[in-house]
C-alpha cells in the first residue's frame, strides 16, 4: 500500500472540495436526520436522468428510516470514474459509484478496492439470484466464475432518433428509418441537399456506436482475445478494411457538411434536439432528453453495415453500473443491499425503463413492461432490448473489456478529430488509433 | 549596510515560522512527494507500486505529443501575452485622453480580472460552441465554418481570445500606472514643438514604460504558461485532436484522466524546472531594469 499522494494542484483542489463535499453532507445529517446512516452515491447523470437519479433517491429515503441516500452529480461518465479513483486514494470513499461500461476493465483491475455487489446483497440479508437478470446485462459485469460485481443500474444500447418534420420535408420515408448505414448516408444527404436541415447526421460516442457497437453488431473483431474478455494483452483490430470504408464514409460526409461532430461523450444530442440534424444515433438511454424537447421524433434500430455478412447480430450493453467501495462498515454495507433491493423491485426497474429509455435489468420488470400496452404505444421502445437480445452473442458480440479502454476511447477520439478535420483520411487515422491504442494497452498491463 | 541587531534570539524565528511552515507544507512537501512519484510507476488505485528509476523522464521526452505540447504552449503562450498587452496598451492610452467618467471607465476595464478562469471559460465557451453557442450560430448563418470542435486553429484562437481577455485588466492598470508616471512635461514640450498624438506616443511614452512592458511580458507569459487551466479546460479540454493540449493541461490530462501519475509527476517535475529558470531571469533581470536606476 501506499501514503496518499498530494503533490498536484488539481489533486488538493479535488481534495478541498471532497472535504468540503464532506462537511456539507455531515452538516445535513445533523440537521435533517440524527438516526439514519448516510450513504453517498456519486453519479453521472444529467437532465431527464439525472431527475430519475433524484427521485429513486427520495423513493428510497420515504420508503424507511435507517439509512439515506445521497446522489451527488460529479461530472461526465469518465469525470467521475476519475473522482473515485482519487476519493480512493485519498481515502475518502463514497459508498456508491457509478461507473460508465468502458471503465468496468479499470474497476475490475482493482481487485481488493471494491465489495462485489453479490457480496454486498448477501450481507444485507438477501439472496443474488443471477437467473433474475437479463442475460446480456448481468454476464458484462461479472467475474468469469459468475460473481456479479456491480450493479446493472442503467443499460442502454445505442439506436437511431430521426426528426419526422424533417423526414418530411426532405421527402424521405417518415415511417420507415435507414435500416444501413449505406441507408442512412443517403438519407443524410438528402437532407442537406433539400435543405430540410443544415445538417443531414451526427452522432454521439463515436467511439462505442460507430467501434465497439459497430464490431458487435457486424459481427467482426474490434481486438484479439474475443474484445478483451478472454484476456488482457489484446491488440485491436479496428483498421480492418470494413472500418476503414465506414469512416472515410463519415469522412466525406463531414467534408460537404452532412455530418457534424458534436463531441467525444454525448454532446451531439444538443444538435439533433435543436432541429440542426436530421438523423441522430445515441444511447437508447438519450430518449428522456429528446421526448422533452418536444420534437416529433421516431426511433430505429442501430444502423448496420449492408457489406456484413453476420449483420445484424447484436449490441452490446452500454451505460453504466453501481460498484461498491471496499472497508464500508456493516451498517452500510446493510444499506446498501437495501438500496440495491430495492433498485432491482419491480415497480423501480419499469419506472427507470419507461421514463428514461434505460433497459430494465430484471426479466420480472421486462415482462411486466410487456404485459401492458407501453410498447405498443411508444413503438421503439422496446428496440433497445430486442437489438441486445435477439440473437446468442458471437466472440464479437459478448462485449469489449479492456484494462484501460477510457484511454484507448480517447486516443480513437483524437484521431477521428483529426481526420474529421480533414488532416488524415479514415485510415490514416485508424492505423494511428490502433498504433497508439496499442502502445496504451500494453502500458496498462 | 550595517548589521541589524535584535535584542531577543527567539523572536525573529518565531516571526518567521509561519512563513517556513507554509513554505514547508505547500512547497516543499508536494515538490519532494512530486520528486518521489515520477521514479515510480503505479496502477490508478495505488494498489501496486514499482521504482523504475528515470524511465518516466525518458518516457515522457520520447514522446511526440509532449513535444507537440510544447510548441503548442509556446503559440498559445506568445500569443496570449502579445494580444492582451496590445489590447491593454491600446485601452490605456485610450484612458489617457478620456475627459469625462475617467473614473468609470477604469473601473469598467478592471471588472474582467475578478472573474475566475473557469467561469471566463464557461462564458466563452457558452458565446462560441458549435452546439449551443450564440454567436457560433451567426457566424455560420454568415458563412464563416465555424467548428472549434474539429479545426484545432479555431480552437487555439477561441482558449486564446478567452486567456488574454482575462488577462488584459491586470495589464491595463499596469500601463495606466506607468503612463500617470510620465512627467507631463516631457508631453507638452513635444506638443508644443509640433508632435501629433501618434508621434509623442512611440518616440516618448512607449520608451518610457518600456520596464512595465517588460514586466508585463514575464508577468503575462508565466499566466500563459501556468494559470490557463481552467480556461482550456472549460473550452476545450486540450481538444481536437490535442491541438490546444499546453505543458500543464498535459499533466492533468495524463495524470487525472489516463490515470498515469508517474508520467505525469515526471511532467510537472519538468515544469518545476522550468518555473524556477523563469523565476531565476525574472530576479536576476527583470528586478533590475523594472526600476529606473
Amino acid at each position: 500500500m501506499s501514503k496518499p499522494h498530494e503533490w498536484e494542484e488539481p489533486r488538493m483542489i479535488r481534495n478541498m472540495l471532497l472535504s468540503a463535499c464532506v462537511l456539507g453532507a455531515a452538516v445535513s445529517l445533523t440537521t435533517e436526520s440524527l438516526a439514519a446512516t448516510e450513504l453517498q452515491w456519486w453519479h453521472a447523470m444529467t437532465g431527464a436522468n439525472n431527475e430519475v437519479v433524484e427521485t429513486l433517491a427520495k423513493q428510497f429515503n420515504e420508503s424507511q428510516s435507517d439509512y439515506k441516500i445521497v446522489p451527488v452529480f460529479k461530472g461526465t461518465y469518465p469525470e467521475t470514474l476519475n473522482a473515485g479513483i482519487a476519493a480512493f486514494r485519498a481515502k475518502q470513499t463514497p459508498a456508491i459509484i457509478q461507473v460508465f461500461d468502458a471503465g468496468t476493465g479499470v474497476m475490475m483491475g482493482a481487485e481488493g478496492a471494491m465489495m462485489p455487489v453479490a457480496d454486498v446483497l448477501e450481507a444485507g440479508g438477501y439472496k443474488f439470484d443471477k437467473s433474475q437478470y437479463l442475460p446480456g446485462v448481468v454476464s458484462y459485469y461479472s467475474k468469469p466464475d459468475g460473481t456479479m460485481l456491480s450493479f446493472p443500474y442503467n443499460s442502454s444500447s445505442p439506436i437511431l432518433y430521426y426528426n419526422k418534420d424533417i423526414f418530411q420535408k426532405a421527402g424521405l420515408d417518415v415511417d420507415n428509418p435507414p435500416k444501413t448505414w449505406q441507408e442512412v448516408f443517403d438519407a443524410a444527404r438528402k437532407i442537406k441537399d433539400s435543405g430540410a436541415a443544415s445538417c443531414g447526421y451526427t452522432s454521439t460516442w463515436l467511439t462505442w456506436i460507430h467501434l465497439e457497437n459497430f464490431a458487435a453488431w457486424n459481427d467482426v473483431p474490434y481486438s484479439t482475445k474475443e474484445n478483451g474478455l478472454a484476456g488482457s494483452d489484446v491488440e485491436l483490430e479496428i483498421n480492418a478494411p470494413i472500418y476503414v470504408d465506414h469512416f472515410q464514409a463519415i469522412a466525406d460526409l463531414a467534408k460537404d457538411g452532412v455530418f457534424r461532430y458534436g463531441g467525444r461523450t454525448s454532446e451531439a444530442k444538443q444538435l439533433f434536439l435543436s432541429g440542426e440534424c436530421g438523423i441522430l444515433t445515441e444511447s437508447s438511454g438519450g430518449l428522456g432528453d429528446v421526448v422533452k424537447s418536444g420534437i416529433n421524433y421516431g426511433i430505429g434500430q442501430l444502423p448496420y453495415d449492408a457489406n456484413a455478412k453476420g449483420a445484424p447480430q447484436n449490441t452490446i450493453p452500454g451505460g453504466a453500473s453501481l460498484w461498491v467501495f471496499a472497508g464500508k462498515s456493516d451498517e452500510q454495507v446493510k444499506g446498501i443491499a437495501e438500496f440495491f433491493h430495492f433498485l432491482s423491485g419491480t415497480d423501480v426497474q419499469v419506472f427507470l425503463h419507461e421514463n428514461s429509455g434505460y433497459l430494465p435489468v430484471t426479466t420480472a420488470a421486462y415482462d411486466a413492461v410487456k404485459k401492458t400496452d407501453f410498447y405498443d404505444k411508444n413503438p421503439g421502445r422496446e428496440t433497445p432490448i430486442t437489438q441486445m437480445m435477439g440473437k446468442e452473442p458471437t466472440e464479437n458480440s459478448k462485449g469489449v473489456r479492456l484494462p484501460n479502454l477510457p484511454q484507448v476511447r480517447d486516443i480513437e477520439n483524437e484521431q477521428f478529430e483529426a481526420m474529421l478535420a480533414g488532416k488524415m483520411t479514415a485510415k490514416e487515422a485508424l492505423d494511428k488509433a490502433v498504433e497508439l491504442g496499442n502502445a496504451a494497452i500494453k502500458d496498462a498491463q | 549596510m550595517p548589521r541589524a541587531v535584535f535584542p531577543n534570539r527567539i523572536l525573529p524565528y518565531a516571526l518567521l515560522a509561519p512563513q517556513v511552515a507554509i513554505t514547508l507544507v505547500f512547497f516543499y512537501w508536494p515538490a519532494s512527494q512530486a520528486l518521489y512519484q515520477s521514479t515510480l510507476r503505479q496502477d490508478p488505485f495505488g494498489l501496486k507500486t514499482r521504482f523504475v528509476g528515470l524511465e518516466n523522464f525518458e518516457a515522457v521526452l520520447s514522446d511526440p505529443s509532449y513535444l507537440n505540447a510544447i510548441e503548442t504552449t509556446l503559440i498559445f503562450s506568445l500569443a496570449t501575452a502579445a494580444l492582451a498587452m496590445a489590447l491593454a496598451l491600446l485601452f490605456a492610452s485610450a484612458a489617457e485622453k478620456v475627459i469625462a467618467g475617467k473614473g468609470l471607465y477604469r473601473t469598467l476595464m478592471i471588472w474582467p480580472y475578478a472573474v475566475a478562469p473557469a467561469v471566463a471559460g464557461l462564458l466563452w465557451l457558452f458565446m462560441f460552441n458549435p452546439t449551443m453557442g450564440t454567436f457560433a450560430y451567426i457566424l455560420r448563418r454568415s458563412g464563416i465554418p465555424w467548428d472549434p470542435l474539429l479545426d484545432g486553429n479555431q480552437a487555439m484562437l477561441l482558449v486564446i481570445f478567452a486567456a488574454a481577455w482575462k488577462q488584459i485588466s491586470y495589464n491595463f492598470l499596469f500601463f495606466v500606472a506607468a503612463m500617470q508616471s510620465i512627467p507631463r512635461s516631457l508631453i507638452e514640450a513635444a506638443a508644443i514643438d509640433g508632435a501629433r498624438s501618434t508621434k509623442r506616443f512611440w518616440t516618448i511614452v512607449f520608451p518610457l514604460i518600456a520596464p512595465t512592458t517588460f514586466f508585463l511580458l514575464v508577468v503575462n507569459t508565466v499566466y500563459a504558461f501556468f494559470d490557463t487551466f481552467g480556461i482550456i479546460d472549460a473550452v476545450t479540454a486540450g481538444g481536437p485532436a490535442k491541438a490546444t493540449e499546453t505543458l500543464v493541461y498535459k499533466v492533468y490530462n495524463d495524470g487525472f484522466v489516463n490515470l498515469d501519475l508517474g508520467g505525469s509527476a515526471a511532467q510537472s517535475v519538468i515544469l518545476m524546472a522550468i518555473v524556477i529558470a523563469l523565476t531565476a531571469i525574472q530576479f536576476r533581470y527583470v528586478e533590475r531594469k523594472v526600476h529606473y536606476g
